[in-house]
Parts: C-alpha cells; sequence; structure tokens
C-alpha cells in the first residue's frame, strides 16, 4: 500500500487555483461536489423554512397564522424543494461526486464537464423554481394531482414544472456519470467485490435515476402542455383519465423514494465498520439487497393508489410486492447491527448519527408494512401517519446519514477536524427534536387527521403542539452543524490523511486530496473493509477523543 | 379517553375492530423488531466498547443468519399482506342489500342524497346497524371521502362513480373528512356523520324534504328530458328498453362487452357516442350540459329500479345486481 | 483494466491529444464514451415510454376515436417519411464507416447526407402539421373533428371529438418530441461536420462520429415505432 502523503500545508484541490471562474468552470469532482453542497444547503434550509411556517400554524386548531391559500403553497412548495431540490441531489451530488471517483481508484468522473453541466441543469431548474416559488407559488401539492393542476389551481404550476422538468436532467447526469464511472473506471484489482458498499448503493441509485428520471419528466411536460393548451389527457372533463396520472407520477416518484434512501444506506455501510473496527457483517448480502431494492422499487408504485379507484386485484399485487421489497431493507438493517457485535466499538460523531439512523429508519421502515397492509392503508392513507411515516425515513434515515457521512467525510473533503462537543451535542438534539416532532404525528394520523390540512378539530391540538416544540429543537440540532462545521474551515484542527484509521482508497491519499487524487493509478489487492490489516498496521494513530 | 387529548379513534363500524385488530399486530411487530435492533445496538455499544473490547473478533458474515433474518420477516410480511388483504376485501364489497346513498362532492362541501329523497349538505344521517353503501362522484378535483371512527376511506372522482361502504355500530356523532387535497378549503370541506337507532333515523326521513323519492325525482327528469321517448319499456323505441338493464352485461356494436354500472349509465347520458348498444343507431344526442350531477344521481337511481315490472311499478331498495365499477379510464 | 503506462500514454498523447487526463488509455476512453451514449440512449427510451403508454391506455380505451383520428392523418407523408430516416440511417452508418477507414471526405459528404435527409424529414412534418392546423386538428380552441370529411367507408360508428383531441395531443406531444429530437442531432451533425473538416477524426479516435451515430439510429427507431402506432392502426376498419 502507498503511504499516505502528509503535508499539511501541500497543494490540494482547494487551492490548487483560485478566483471564481476557478470554480465556476471547475471539472474537477471534488469543485463540483462543493459547489453542490453549497446549493444542496440552501434549498435545505428554504425548505426548513417552510417547515417551520407548517409547524407554527398547526399550533393551533384554527387556520389564524396564514390564509388557507397561503398554507396550501407553503406546505407545497416544502415538498417539492424538500424532495427534488435536497434529498434526491444530496448524498449522491455532493458525498457520490466527491467519493465515487476516489474510491474506484479513478483520477476523475468519467465525464467531467457532463458532471459540471448536471450543477448547471439543477441550478437552472432550481432558479426557475425559486422563480416560480417568489413571484406566487404553487399551490397543487409537490404531488400534482390532476384535474387540480391542470385545471383548477391558478398558480405557476407551469413555471414550477418547467423548473422540476429541467432539474430532473441533473439526476440522469449524475446518475449516468456514476454508472458508466463504476464500470469503465475502476482502477486494476478493484473487482467488483471489492468495491465498498458505498459504492454498490451508488450504482443502484444511479439505476434508479435513470429509468425513473424520464418518466417524471414527460409526466410534468405533458401536464405543463394540458395547462399551456388546453388539453384533455389527464382530465376527465374532456375525456382524459386523471388515474393515469397518478400512474405515470407514482412509477418514478415511488423509485424516487429509493433514490433517496439508497446513498443514506451507502453512507452507513461505511461508517458502521470504521467505528466496530471490523469488516462488514454479509458484504455480499448488502450489495445484493441494494440491486434488490433498486428493482423492486420499480414495481409497486401502485401502493400510493390503493384508495384510489383502482381493482382489488391490481390492489393485492402491489401489496404483495411492497412486502418483498421491504425484505432487502430489513436484511441491512440486521447486517450492520451484527458488524458491531464483537468488535470494538467507538462513539464519535458519524457513529451517533448512523445510530440514530439505523433506529429511525427500521421504524420508519416498519410503520411502512402498515401502510403495505391493505386493510390498515385504507385507513391511515393521506393521513398524518403517512407524513410520519415518510418523514422518519426521509429525514430520520436519509437526513441523519447525510449529516453522518458529511461529519466522517468532512477531514477528507476540508483537511479540518470539526468540535466534537458541538458535534455530539447536534447529532443529540436531531435525534431528540426528531422523535417528538414526528411520533406524535402517528397517533394524530391514526386518530384521522388528514395531511395538508391547516386547520383540524381541536381535539387534535395537544399532539400536535408536541410537534412543533420538538420542530424548534431539531431546528437548532440543524443550524448548530452549519456554525461550527463553517468555524472549522478556518480554526479546525487540521485533520491527517487517516484521521479515523479508515478502509478505502479515499484515506489512502492526502486530506484534503489533490487535483487528481492519486499520483500513481493504485493497483488493488486487497478486499474491502480491511480493517484486521488497519488495526495492525495503523497508518497513523486515530485523532484523540 | 381525556377528551382534550384522544390517543385512539372511537370503533363505531364493523370494520373499525378488524381494522384494529390488524393495526395492533403492526404495531406489536414494529415494537418488538425497533426494540430489538435499539437494543443490541445499545448493548453491543457498550459491551465491545473500545475500552473494554480493543481487539475486534473479524466475522466475514454468516448464511444461515442471512437466512433466518430473511425468511422470518418475510413470512411475517406474507401474514401481515393475506390479513390486510381480507380485511381489504371485506372493505371493498358491499353486502348485497346494502342502502345506496349517493354523495357528490364538489369544492368545497359534501352533498348527500338519500334514495328516499333527503338532501343534505356536509352532515349524514344513516342509521346504526344497516349497511350502508355509498356510491359517490366528484363535480370538479379528486375528493377522498374519509369517516376515521368507520376507518372507511375512498377517493371521490370526477366523470365515474366510487363505492364504499360501512355497517355502522353505534350511535352518535363522528367527523367526515376530506382526505385528497382539493384546493383553498380543503381543510373545511368536513362535516359529521350522524348514526341514528332505526326508530329516530325512520322519523327524520319522514321528517323529508318533500320532493319526494330520489328515483321519484329520476323518473320525472326522465320525462321531462325526453328519455321515454326513445327508452320505451317495448322493443320499438328507437333507444335501448332500459328495463332490468342495470347490473347486466351490455353488448356494444364493436363487439366488447360491458357491465351496466352507475359510470356506465352517467357516461351514456353525457357521452352516448362512447358506447354504442349492438343493433342500435347511434343517434341519442348528448345531454351534457342539461343535467347536473344530482339529476344524474337521481336518473341512474331511478333507471336502477327499473326491474322487470310494468312502467310506473317502483320497487324500493330492491337490491341492485352488484356489478364491480369498471376502472379503465373512459368507461 | 487499463493499466497507464509511459510507453503507451505517451504514444497515446503522441497521436492525438485527444486522451483525457483521466483515462488511462485510448481504448479506455473509448469504451467509456460509447458506454456513456448508450446508457443515455435508455433514459431516452424511458423518456418516449411515458408518452407511448399514455398513448397505449387511450388507444384501448377510445378505440374508435383513435382509429378514426390515425386515419385523418396522411399515410403517404408518414411513409415516405419513414423512408426518408431509413436512407438516413444509412448514410449516418456510412459516415461512421468512413471514419473507421479515415476517408474524410466521404465523412463529411455522408454525413451532410445525414443531415439533408433529415430536414427533409423536418420539412415533411412541417407540412403534415400545417394540414394539420388547416383541418382544425391541432387540439386548443381551434380543435374541430368531423369523421365524415375523411374519405372512404369507415364503420368506426360516432366518433367523441374530445376522445380524438386526446389523440392529437398526444400525436404532436409525440412526434414534437421525436422532432426536437431530430433538431438537437442536426445540430450535432452540423458540430461533427465542422470537426471532419478540421481533421479532428481518425480510424484510432473517431467517438464522437459512432456516438452521435448512435444517437441518430436511436430516434430513427423510435420513429419506426411511433409510425405504426400514430398513422397505421385500424386503417383495415
Amino acid at each position: 500500500m502507498a503511504t499516505a502523503a502528509n503535508n499539511i500545508e501541500s497543494e490540494n484541490y482547494l487551492n490548487a487555483s483560485y478566483g471564481i471562474k476557478s470554480w465556476l468552470l471547475t471539472t474537477d469532482h471534488k469543485r463540483i461536489a462543493l459547489l453542490y453542497l453549497f446549493s444542496v444547503t440552501a434549498f435545505f434550509f428554504l425548505g426548513g423554512f417552510f417547515a417551520m411556517l407548517i409547524r407554527l400554524e398547526l399550533l393551533t386548531p384554527a387556520g389564524d397564522l396564514v390564509l388557507p391559500d397561503t398554507y396550501n403553497k407553503v406546505f407545497t412548495m416544502h415538498g417539492i424543494v424538500m424532495v427534488f431540490f435536497f434529498l434526491i441531489p444530496a448524498i449522491p451530488a455532493v458525498l457520490g461526486n466527491f467519493l465515487v471517483p476516489i474510491m474506484v481508484g479513478a483520477k476523475d468522473l468519467a465525464f467531467p464537464r457532463i458532471n459540471l453541466l448536471s450543477w448547471y441543469v439543477y441550478m437552472v431548474g432550481g432558479i426557475i423554481t425559486l422563480y416560480g416559488i417568489v413571484v406566487g407559488g404553487v399551490d397543487t401539492g409537490w404531488t400534482f394531482y390532476t384535474p387540480f393542476s391542470t385545471t383548477y389551481s391558478d398558480t405557476y404550476v407551469t413555471t414550477v414544472g418547467v423548473g422540476i422538468f429541467i432539474n430532473g436532467f441533473s439526476s440522469i447526469l449524475t446518475g449516468l456519470n456514476f454508472i458508466v464511472t463504476i464500470h469503465r473506471m475502476r482502477a486494476p484489482g478493484m473487482t467488483f467485490r471489492r468495491l465498498p458498499l458505498f459504492i454498490w448503493s451508488h450504482y443502484a441509485t444511479s439505476v434508479i435515476m435513470i429509468l425513473g428520471t424520464p418518466v417524471i419528466a414527460i409526466t410534468l411536460l405533458l401536464v405543463v402542455f394540458e395547462r399551456a393548451f388546453h388539453l384533455g389527457i389527464f382530465n376527465p372533463a374532456l375525456g382524459g383519465d386523471p388515474i393515469l396520472f397518478q400512474h405515470l407520477f407514482w412509477f418514478y416518484s415511488h423509485p424516487a423514494v429509493y433514490i433517496m434512501i439508497l446513498p443514506g444506506m451507502a453512507v452507513i455501510s461505511e461508517i458502521i465498520p470504521c467505528f466496530s473496527r471490523k469488516r462488514i457483517f454479509g458484504y455480499h448480502f448488502i450489495a445484493l439487497a441494494s440491486i434488490a431494492i433498486a428493482v423492486l422499487g420499480f414495481l409497486v408504485w401502485a401502493h400510493h393508489m390503493f384508495v384510489a379507484g383502482i381493482s382489488v386485484y391490481s390492489a393485492m399485487i402491489f401489496s404483495f410486492l411492497t412486502f418483498l421489497v421491504a425484505i432487502p431493507s430489513a436484511i441491512k438493517v440486521f447486517n450492520w447491527t451484527a458488524t458491531m457485535y464483537r468488535g470494538s466499538v467507538r462513539l464519535d460523531t458519524p457513529m451517533l448519527y448512523a445510530f440514530g439512523f439505523i433506529g429511525l429508519f427500521t421504524i420508519g421502515g416498519l410503520t411502512g408494512l402498515f401502510l403495505g397492509a391493505l386493510g390498515v392503508d385504507v385507513h391511515v392513507h393521506d393521513t398524518y401517519f403517512i407524513v410520519a411515516h415518510f418523514h422518519y425515513i426521509m429525514v430520520g434515515g436519509t437526513v441523519m446519514a447525510y449529516m453522518g457521512g458529511l461529519h466522517f467525510w468532512w477531514p477528507k473533503m476540508t483537511g479540518r477536524m470539526y468540535t466534537e462537543f458541538w458535534a455530539k451535542l447536534s447529532a443529540l438534539l436531531v435525534f431528540v427534536g426528531f422523535n417528538l416532532t414526528f411520533f406524535p404525528q402517528f397517533v394524530v394520523g391514526y386518530l384521522g387527521m388528514p395531511r395538508r390540512y391547516h386547520a383540524y378539530p381541536p381535539e387534535f391540538q395537544v399532539l400536535n403542539v408536541l410537534s412543533t416544540a420538538g420542530a424548534s429543537v431539531l431546528a437548532v440540532g440543524y443550524v448548530l452543524p452549519m456554525i461550527y462545521l463553517a468555524w472549522s474551515l478556518r480554526y479546525g484542527k487540521r485533520a491527517t490523511a487517516n484521521p479515523w484509521n479508515a478502509s478505502g482508497l479515499e484515506w489512502m491519499i492526502q486530506s484534503p486530496p489533490t487535483t487528481f487524487n492519486f499520483e500513481v493509478t493504485p493497483v488493488v489487492t486487497w478486499e474491502a473493509y480491511n480493517y484486521d490489516y488497519l488495526d495492525k498496521h495503523p497508518q497513523e494513530a486515530p485523532v484523540a477523543h | 379517553m381525556w377528551s382534550n387529548l384522544p390517543l385512539f379513534p372511537t370503533q363505531a363500524s364493523t370494520q373499525a375492530g378488524q381494522v384494529d385488530a390488524l393495526y395492533f399486530f403492526l404495531v406489536a411487530v414494529t415494537a418488538f423488531f425497533s426494540l430489538l435492533i435499539a437494543a443490541l445496538i445499545v448493548f453491543f455499544s457498550i459491551r465491545y466498547r473500545h475500552e473494554r473490547h480493543p481487539v475486534p473478533h473479524q466475522i466475514e458474515g454468516s448464511t444461515a443468519l442471512e437466512l433466518t433474518w430473511t425468511l422470518i420477516p418475510l413470512g411475517i410480511a406474507m401474514v401481515i399482506f393475506v390479513w390486510g388483504a381480507a380485511v381489504y376485501f371485506y372493505q371493498t364489497r358491499p353486502p348485497r342489500g346494502a342502502m345506496e346513498i349517493y354523495a357528490i362532492g364538489k369544492q368545497w362541501m359534501w352533498k348527500f342524497q338519500h334514495v328516499e329523497g333527503q338532501r343534505e349538505i356536509n352532515q349524514l344521517h344513516v342509521p346504526v346497524g344497516r349497511d350502508v353503501k355509498m356510491v359517490m362522484t366528484s363535480q370538479d378535483v379528486i375528493h377522498s371521502f374519509f369517516v376515521p371512527a368507520f376507518r372507511v376511506k375512498a377517493d371521490v372522482l370526477p366523470g365515474r362513480y366510487t363505492q364504499t361502504w360501512f355497517r355502522a355500530t353505534t350511535p352518535g356523532r363522528y367527523h367526515l373528512f376530506c382526505t385528497e387535497y382539493c384546493g383553498t378549503q380543503h381543510s373545511g370541506m368536513i362535516g359529521e356523520v350522524v348514526v341514528m337507532e332505526p326508530a329516530a333515523y325512520e322519523a327524520w326521513l319522514a321528517g323529508g324534504s318533500g320532493e319526494g323519492s330520489l328515483a321519484s325525482n329520476g323518473q320525472k327528469l326522465f320525462q321531462e328530458l325526453g328519455c321515454a321517448t326513445c327508452h320505451r319499456s317495448d322493443t320499438q323505441g328507437r333507444g335501448p328498453n332500459l328495463v332490468g338493464v342495470f347490473g347486466k352485461q351490455v353488448l356494444l356494436e364493436d363487439g366488447r362487452t360491458v357491465g351496466a354500472d352507475e359510470t356506465y349509465v352517467r357516461e351514456s347520458i353525457l357521452n352516448p357516442a362512447a358506447k354504442i348498444v349492438s343493433g342500435f343507431k347511434p343517434i341519442m344526442p348528448t345531454f351534457e350540459g342539461q343535467v347536473s350531477e344530482e339529476g344524474l344521481v337521481a336518473l341512474v337511481a331511478y333507471i336502477k329500479t327499473l326491474k322487470s315490472a310494468p312502467q310506473g311499478a317502483q320497487q324500493q331498495n330492491e337490491p341492485a345486481r352488484p356489478v364491480a365499477p369498471t376502472n379503465t379510464p373512459g368507461k | 483494466m487499463h493499466t497507464e503506462t509511459a510507453a503507451n500514454t505517451a504514444a497515446n498523447t503522441a497521436a492525438h491529444g485527444a486522451l483525457k487526463h483521466h483515462f488511462a488509455d485510448m481504448e479506455q476512453q473509448r469504451e467509456t464514451s460509447s458506454f456513456g451514449m448508450w446508457t443515455f440512449l435508455i433514459t431516452e427510451i424511458m423518456f418516449f415510454g411515458g408518452m407511448f403508454l399514455a398513448y397505449l391506455v387511450y388507444r384501448v380505451a377510445h378505440y374508435s376515436a383513435f382509429a378514426a383520428a390515425s386515419t385523418s392523418i396522411a399515410i403517404s407523408w408518414g411513409a415516405v417519411n419513414t423512408g426518408v430516416l431509413i436512407c438516413s440511417s444509412l448514410t449516418m452508418a456510412m459516415a461512421v464507416y468512413s471514419a473507421q477507414i479515415g476517408r474524410r471526405k466521404a465523412l463529411i459528404l455522408y454525413l451532410l447526407a445525414t443531415m439533408f435527409l433529415g430536414t427533409v424529414f423536418l420539412g415533411i412534418k412541417g407540412i403534415e402539421y400545417h394540414d394539420k392546423w388547416v383541418e382544425h386538428h391541432v387540439p386548443g380552441p381551434t380543435f374541430h373533428f368531423d369523421p365524415s370529411e375523411i374519405p372512404g367507408e369507415h364503420d368506426w360508428g360516432t366518433v367523441d371529438e374530445r376522445q380524438a383531441e386526446i389523440f392529437f395531443s398526444l400525436y404532436f406531444a409525440m412526434t414534437g418530441m421525436h422532432a426536437l429530437h431530430m433538431i438537437i442531432g442536426l445540430g450535432l451533425l452540423a458540430w461533427l461536420v465542422w470537426g471532419a473538416y478540421r481533421g479532428r477524426f481518425t480510424p484510432e479516435w473517431h467517438s464522437p462520429v459512432e456516438n452521435i451515430g448512435l444517437y441518430w439510429h436511436f430516434v430513427d427507431i423510435v420513429w419506426i415505432f411511433l409510425f405504426p402506432l400514430l398513422y397505421l392502426i385500424s386503417r383495415h376498419q
């Protein structure tokens, strides 16, 4: 193995060139990852702002904070911003862009200029969507059900639809780049079975991205055409079928949730072995589970439509398939837990986030079984039970994994360490705040409180107040990292090449890496997660805790 | 439960208990596995923390364990699937003899029509202990009819009829919510279902609208709009004889066969060209714009009462032959 | 695997400064760019697939209206366009072959021929769209569909005008998307002509020609599906 360079002031991708042009015209996947980091963070806080408005309105049973139309726009935009501009891109475009080439031993992604293009496409889509939000917003729900969105809503559906359409190509280009890179750019000796599971999960994610995103693209385009040219493709008054819209929409939007969670699982698969000092348990099963999730994920979309008017028999088929898709996720959870068995566990911040992920994702995933069960779904569909379910997975799952990954690879990306105390405190605040926000929503949902209501019967108030209280704590937990991570860029302790003594090619190069990652192309002769070797031959002692 | 902090909804229908039973099983499964994983993680972090367990024991994996924790969850999942499907069958098949109530959702209110003629807005009176089938449509966008206490929900679509059913078990007043986002006053599209003892319900019905039953209103419309001119009860009409047609299979001129359900009847009035009955010419004009959703519901109710009996005799509450609503577009 | 050796890197760079820094050798670069284009074409299949699905669903549901509307679009123009596109795929394949054997003039000529045929296709499409406009078959406020205006004996029965409008909505959406892809293709071909003129393509490296050729063939194949679905259904009725 090559020894890692440990030059603190050496040339790296951050200081290799200066000036705004060197960033806006970069083709370095690492710089592009940071461009995305900046953008997704901005969108995350915008979506979070909308979330705070929602929770503030729901403090009282009456709709007394904002007008009904305003509230409808707020929850719609919360959904659109969070789903399309944060959850789908965040881990792949920030951590994936940074790490995929390095983890496979390449100097860059297969198509660096297309990578930069994907960021510009994301920004153009984002700016158009922001414009739509600023000039008046859209109030259809992020699901755009017809005929409300095509015929009845008089908000900026076309503008925002175009914004999301364009943004979809960012996803497609990123996925395309990852697939080609993983197939064609692996270093000598890096067989598929030696790849980190981060790569396997991002590969599965990319397959979903390229197969699913074009379908939402054409669906939104047809909605835009229908509005612009008064067509009737989805409008029953003109001979169209609103259920066809739902099928087309969910054909993408269900696999989309796997685009959101698989990268989170990717991160967890790297953190758990490192902080248990053990090879991951069941490597092949986890790898195949990722592929299974991608494949099965395309077969279950109509479980969003059990009460929409589909036939009883097709509902049963989709229910059956939905239960099948739950199994690979369960396999992963068991394997992660088993990795800790007889390991040597350290509770650094990334590990705390990983624990949060496993616990909350388990609950969220299991509540998915409630929804797959036809008889129960009839009752809880379109209530706050659903809202709680998907927030457990997307926030308790994806966002936690994103934070954990950001902390884990922060030393590699920036060359700096963050302060452990504030990091652990934030993780704890996020965990507590999250549960207080969303657990009451399971209860109020089963009681019957519908989604997308800005006024509700008084007996639901206490649970809503608890939820809003939790959201306030959660917000603090998200703001703190912005502060201490930014602080660390200037004042944080300098990081060595491998502060965690972790496995993987990214830890064998300097922190931050040079522009071309490797001075010499590595030749890989070892298996992934070679922690027994690493513990016997530590490259350097880990940073003191 | 405390009235200002309910934690579980009332059970007020025969479905509610079934749904809740499966729900509690799911809660138990969720709690079990969540606590198991949480406990293991906590235990492992303590038992194997690096101060106490500095040398890890490398384990590749275990196929036996993988099979175990694949097959057991799969088995549990299949149990849940079958159980859920069984409850769903019960929820989606209105029993024969169910009394019908028509619902029309529109932005942002619920309009109910009883066959006896009573009309209600945002309030629905039903008798306890009887099967009630809701036949529903929307005038504009998609809505959803949701009564949490009954555990009943079905989307209400424009352009066709959807159905759901329940049998209330306890008199009382229960929330009714629209639960498919439908615009500005979506959260205002609420009401209540009033479940009454049978005697009280009969009394309420007798209080009545004075407008006659739904089917008799339908018959009036049938005459007023001139339907009777072509749709005679003998074989000499220019249009098909409608006596006994509801619930049967109809042969169309292009060879297809469709079931004559509520949606078919409604479409035949608004868009007769879509399906021409075999042996007849396509000469029926459309009545789109001439008849409201309420009128359509009355006509449907009237046609349902046309059994093989002399014209003019009506048979109230005759069970309609159950025909599964077809769900392909345009039908 | 692609091992970098000093020898073949130098040789490759000497041959054409075309080797990008993150590839080990030209073979990897070629294979990677080809793989990328195939992956992109898969996304295009899914993109068009959504519209095909909508079309098929409505064709089954609104059979008569779709048959009538389909009969009203001129099969002769559609057939000519099909022939034109197939020929353009032939000239494109010849262009790729010319690049492979290093015949620069032939490459340029075949590329121009492909562009010419593509333009003919778009021209004919323009004529068809114009005809539809004149016949009031363009969806929107001016739409009016009367099956009795269609010459010949037909037994569609009564046709619902709204359903016919859906046919035309999908017709314009699908052929419009296809035409957009053709226009983009023409732009790409123009870029290739310029590159060929400047001598960028050699037998060792002509990936852009091959990959854009793949793209062109794909656009052709989409038309091969569009033509029967849109023009040929139920002509016998």
